[in-house]
């Protein structure tokens, strides 16, 4: 179980960090994972390609979740170039567990919602 | 008697090999019978025996293994034929599965007789698979698809019926027992009112026939359909079977080898039944497990398989509803099949399957291809826990405890 479900990650997910919503974002974007319902909305403000302000919002498994709520914590301050970089890996590492095919999805709608947000696409490309 | 019980279901058990395999190190508790059922050695060695020793095509060759396979294949054909009571082995079709047997009817049946001004009744508990192919023929074809409502209860709410089910009604198609909610469904009622304004019945058996005796002839259906993977057979096959005079006036579903009596460059004319519909080499191996699947079944007996699930159903039914935060979708265990659909406190039903995964036990997770149910409930997806014939009582309690553990580890 502690494989899957370690301390960090049950913890994000009870005390979510930065969820809510942000009064003027400049950034929205929202997505959801068919097969299971999760859903993901992150916001954030950005100045002089800095980001100063970041929320969250979603519904989900708890590995869906607590990863949005990881990379929440790790984001402000960080430039928009910078995160365009982070990838599958990136997240992995962060949560640090093993994680099979069918909840990798979970772990990383997070970074598919965050990186079109960035990239500032209407839809993500099937 | 509990105990006695559970000693037939170990015995039964045994013949699985699968689950005398272990997960993350625990004995597999397998609970997701209505996704897939596991397969005994009868069928698994009746399969390999086939590829070993008569593998060839069916109905085409005039040498020993094309004999031997049109043998086995056609043996199978009647068998099937027997365990559900159908008047005749040519009404049995074969095809890929419940949503083949399905969506052949909507091409065949539906094609020829639907059209705008018409109505197809289908039902809010339906499996996507009874949903989908009629709303797909309902834009090409213009006639309008219609709901019968669910209660909070998990029944259907039937007050509306003489409404909903009208002069205009061609077709009612509905699924036998939920997949989602267990609830079995009213099916004399229900054909007896179609019936009244002639329209045709199509029945999704696909969670009834693995688990309650079936005779199609006193259901009185049109059209019956299930899949071999939930009854102890392998994937890839299922059956439809149909009224014969319906069977004959329907035109072919794919064109191809062995559906054709003849064919010239300018025509063709069709096979007799039930070749009409089965165009193309079929799925040889798997139709001849079934075969051997449904011997199984019938040695074991149909009768005894679903008192066991009924007596399984009422004991998880109370030993779940004691786990904190636990809420079960659908009726009482009386009116269902051996299923229980849940949730517990918030938890993501992922969640839920991912800890018990970890005790070995397999249940599923998420909306069980059945959206709109869910949404009668407002909640985006559940958890499942489905038995079959060798699930025991304390497979039950294992699953009970695991959800204790995993409400401790969220809550
Ligand atoms: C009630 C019901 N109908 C239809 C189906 C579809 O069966 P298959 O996927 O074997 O075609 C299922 C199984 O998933 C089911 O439970």
């Amino acid at each position: 179980m502690e494989a899957l479900y370690r301390e960090a990650i049950l913890d994000h997910y009870k005390h979510p960090r930065r969820k809510g919503h942000l009064d003027a974002p400049d950034i929205q974007y929202h997505d959801h994972n068919p097969f299971c319902g999760d859903e993901l909305t992150i916001e954030l403000k950005v100045e002089d390609g800095v980001v100063v302000d970041a929320a969250f919002d979603g519904r989900g498994c708890a590995i869906s979740q607590a990863t949005a709520s990881m990379i929440m914590e790790e984001i402000v301050g960080l430039s928009v170039d910078e995160l365009k970089t982070w990838d599958k890996q990136y997240i992995l590492d962060m949560l640090g567990i093993e994680i099979g095919p069918v909840r990798l999805k979970c772990a990383l709608l997070s970074l598919k919602v965050l990186k079109a947000g960035l990239w500032g696409l209407e839809e993500w490309p099937e | 008697m509990q105990a006695t019980v559970n000693d037939r279901t170990t015995e039964l058990a045994a013949q699985f090999p699968i689950l005398q395999r272990e997960v993350h190190g625990k004995r597999l508790v397998y609970l997701d019978n209505a996704a897939s059922s596991q397969k005994p050695t009868a069928v698994l060695d009746v399969m390999e025996r086939y590829y070993r020793q008569s593998n060839a095509n069916v109905h085409r060759g005039v040498h020993t293994l094309s004999e031997e396979a049109t043998t086995l294949y056609e043996d199978a054909r009647v068998r099937l034929a027997g365990f559900i009571n159908a008047p005749s082995d040519k009404q049995i079709i074969f095809t890929r599965g419940t949503t083949e047997g399905i969506n052949l009817v909507a091409h065949t049946w539906g094609r020829a007789n639907l059209g705008p001004g018409d109505e197809v009744l289908i039902t809010q508990m339906e499996h996507h698979s009874n949903i989908v192919p009629w709303q797909i023929l309902r834009d090409q074809l213009g006639f309008t698809l219609r709901y019968i409502p669910i209660t909070p209860l998990g029944e259907l709410d039937l007050r509306e019926l003489d409404v909903l089910l009208n002069a205009r009604t061609k077709l009612l198609s509905f699924v036998h027992a939920s997949n989602v909610l267990g609830t079995v469904n009213p099916v004399p009622q229900l054909v007896q009112a179609a019936r009244q304004v002639g329209a045709k019945v199509l029945i999704d058996g696909a969670q009834s026939v693995p688990h309650m005796p079936i005779d199609v002839q006193e259901l009185d259906a049109d059209f019956f359909v299930f899949s071999s993977h939930k009854m102890c057979g392998p994937t890839g096959v299922g059956v439809l079977y149909g009224k014969r005079d319906l069977l004959e006036e329907m035109p072919p579903f794919m064109g191809g080898g062995d559906m054709i009596r003849s064919v010239t460059m300018t025509e063709s004319r069709w096979n007799t039944l039930p070749y009409k519909f089965e165009a193309g080499t079929p799925a040889i191996a798997e139709v001849i497990g079934l075969g051997a699947a449904v011997d199984f079944l019938t040695d074991v007996g149909m009768g005894w398989i679903h008192a066991h699930e009924q007596m399984l159903t009422r004991y998880a039914y109370e030993r779940l509803s004691q786990v904190e935060g636990l809420r079960i979708l659908g009726p009482e265990p009386e009116k269902r099949g051996g299923l229980i659909a849940f949730t517990l406190g918030d938890i993501h039903p992922h969640d839920i399957s991912a800890v018990l995964d970890m005790d070995g036990i397999a249940i599923r997770a998420g909306h069980h291809c059945a959206q709109p149910v869910h949404d009668c409930y407002n909640i985006a997806a559940s958890a499942r826990a489905s038995f079959y014939l060798y699930n025991t009582t304390e497979d039950v309690d294992l699953l009970a405890e695991s959800l204790e553990k995993a409400h401790k580890l969220f809550g």
